[in-house]
């Protein structure tokens, strides 16, 4: 264990580094010079020639990067060019809210995907079987920044029962309503993505289990059904589990669209601003941060399912 | 095996497939035929895509022309079907003439992603070694990144436009396209009939065409057009979120984006584009699911 534990840890370096070096040339992927972003156009060349200096700009590639790459180790991920404020700050304000919102939702989504999985799961073609894996393709179909907008009409302002957007104040309150109620949209429309995912692999995962010899075995001995359904759930729950624990670094990087349509003030509405203003140190740290939190999750979803099932140390 | 692709005609063509093969693409035809869901599906589809082609012959309005007077009409007003948007347009006609950019910004990166990371992934299956771990580590990377993460920050940093759009989005499906295909490869190049083509002098160009691609050919279409869905969705993402098309082009997700302002006004007319992405989207994954069982020989 200790040996896979090593290995599996020491092949994301690679990755992590690989991301770095994808989001540092970001900023060469903008049109124009980096610097002509902070100068008026009409610059004469000097001007342009001293700003590159003094930021760098004039030294070769590789070290610009190893330079960058020791200062974002450090913390350091520049200012905002919109706001001047330190991009670390930035991204730390927001990042736990983002936390908030896809782990409520991923929760969420876990809990209804599994019971509509397993119900289907042991029933395959049947009415239920057939009713479950169309909720499963509406749910990875339906665009969700559209169910966003759609729930917005329906629940603000219709019927006037939730906020449309936004969050209560900065200090998260989960005992209070008037906090909570701000997540209801938010969530539920984060969380159609992963309800459909997550049911479709539960079903498999439940049918397949329920196909298995040592089920017809359980059978034969007169154990009773919602025994033999534990027996089964328990070893189709880990692919069941990893695929949650993907989902949530999926949603952490990918609910840019949905806090954009609820004004939700996390990671996602950072960059989906960033992006507006054409803030590029902003955008860089913002996707910089969010895929090593994607790379972390994957870690350690791999790393929690090879302690639950010893099969996949040896692969 | 091999004197069958020896002789056969010029293999650039379809007449080179052999007829065991055919008998392969017939079956799955014959399983289609019988299966209502994917055909009715399929007919969805096929209706959206001729919108797109013959917009101009069937929309009622011109989609560009404005007016003040007749802005975000409800559904129904004055021959507007679907109402008018927040410059007086049709919307109507704004969602036929947008099918065109959204369709293809949907379809044209998964097509071109096919290309790219297919060859890519056969290039790595095939070679192996190496060239493998080359091309397969590089995959790793944007791999690791969520793909809408991935299609923004390729075209927010490009600086948005519909040819930025898809190109971050064929950077986005290149990858998994890759890792299909190489996955694939690596199963068939193992294959007895690839060592007895090889050992019987088959030139390599014929292995690969015949051989491989023949066989790899069914799994990684499959799985390309279950991106499509993903695709449409994303590229209307991107417009809604200001990269991809740029106004006053009429495409779903910019529609969308423009008509939220208008949601207290005109709730329903701003629910329109979404619902045009939603039937475009599930049609497509009934359609790659339908063609998933239609194709697989175990079932």
């Amino acid at each position: 264990m200790f040996g896979y534990v090593v290995r599996r840890l020491l092949s994301a370096v690679p990755i992590a580094l690989g991301v770095s070096m994808v989001c540092f040339a970001l900023v060469y992927l903008a049109p124009g010079d980096p610097v002509q972003t902070l100068l008026p156009p009409d610059a004469d060349a000097e001007t342009v020639d001293r700003l590159k200096a003094l930021y760098g700009l004039d030294r070769p590639l590789p070290i610009q990067y190893l330079d960058w790459l020791w200062r974002v180790a450090h913390g350091d991920l520049g200012r905002s060019i919109a706001t001047g404020r330190e991009v670390s700050n930035e991204i730390a304000r927001s990042l736990g809210n983002t936390v908030l919102l896809a782990a409520l939702s991923v929760l969420i989504a876990f809990s209804i995907a599994f019971v509509m999985g397993t119900i289907a799961g042991r029933r395959v073609g049947t009415v239920v079987d057939r009713l479950v894996t169309g909720v499963a393709v509406l749910g990875v179909s339906i665009p969700n920044y559209w169910l966003g907008i759609v729930l917005v009409i329906i629940f603000a302002v219709e019927l006037m029962a939730l906020p449309a957007s936004g969050m209560a104040s900065d200090h998260f309150d989960p005992t209070s309503w008037d906090h909570l109620q701000y997540l209801v949209l938010p969530v539920f429309t984060l969380s159609m993505i992963p309800v459909g995912i997550i049911a479709r692999t539960t079903r498999a995962a439940v049918s397949e289990m329920m196909n298995q010899e040592f089920i017809v075995t359980l059978r034969a001995n007169g154990v009773p059904e919602w025994r033999v359904l534990r027996h089964a759930l328990k070893n189709a729950l880990p692919p069941i589990l990893a695929v949650m624990g993907l989902q949530f670094g999926t949603l952490m990087g990918g609910s840019i669209l949905v806090e954009t349509v609820f004004s939700w003030p996390g990671s996602g509405y950072l960059l989906s601003k960033a992006i507006l203003t054409r803030d590029i140190p902003v955008l860089q740290g913002t996707i910089l941060v969010l895929a090593l939190i994607f790379v972390a999750t994957n870690l350690l979803v791999d790393l929690l399912q090879s302690s639950l099932d010893p099969r996949i140390r040896r692969a | 095996m091999s004197t069958t692709t020896a002789t056969a005609s010029p293999p650039a063509t379809i007449n080179a497939t052999p007829p065991r093969q055919r008998g392969y693409w017939g079956n799955v035809g014959y399983r289609l035929r019988y299966d209502p869901v994917t055909l009715l599906f399929g007919t969805v589809l096929l209706l959206i895509i001729l919108c797109a082609i013959f917009a101009p012959l069937i929309a009622p309005f011109d989609p560009y022309q404005e007016s003040i007077i007749r802005r975000l009409k409800p559904p129904g007003y004055r021959g507007h079907i679907l109402g008018t948007d927040e410059l007086g347009r049709d919307v109507l006609s704004r969602i036929l003439f947008g099918g065109r950019i959204t369709l293809t910004m949907g379809i044209l990166p998964v097509m071109v992603a096919t290309l790219i990371g297919g060859g890519l992934g056969v290039l790595a299956g095939f070679a192996g070694g190496l060239i493998n771990a080359l091309i397969m580590r590089v995959m790793d990377v944007f791999y690791a990144f969520p793909s809408v993460l991935l299609a923004v920050a390729i075209s927010g940093a490009m600086g948005g436009g519909a040819v930025n759009g898809m190109i971050a989005l064929t950077l986005v499906f290149i990858p998994p396209l890759c890792r299909v295909a190489e996955t694939a490869t690596t199963q068939v190049r193992n294959l007895d009939f690839v060592d007895a083509a090889k050992a019987t002098g088959a030139p390599l160009r014929l292995v690969l065409w015949h051989h491989v691609l023949g066989n790899i050919l069914g799994p990684v279409l499959i799985y390309a057009s279950s991106l499509v869905s993903v695709s449409i969705i994303l590229a209307s993402g991107l417009s809604f979120l200001g990269l991809g098309v740029t106004p006053p082009e009429p495409d779903w997700g910019l529609m969308l984006n423009a008509l939220r302002q208008a949601i207290y006004i005109s709730p329903l007319v701003a629910a329109m584009p979404g619902i045009a992405i939603l039937i475009t989207s599930i049609s497509m994954n009934m359609v790659s699911d339908g063609l998933r069982s239609a194709m697989d020989v175990r079932s």
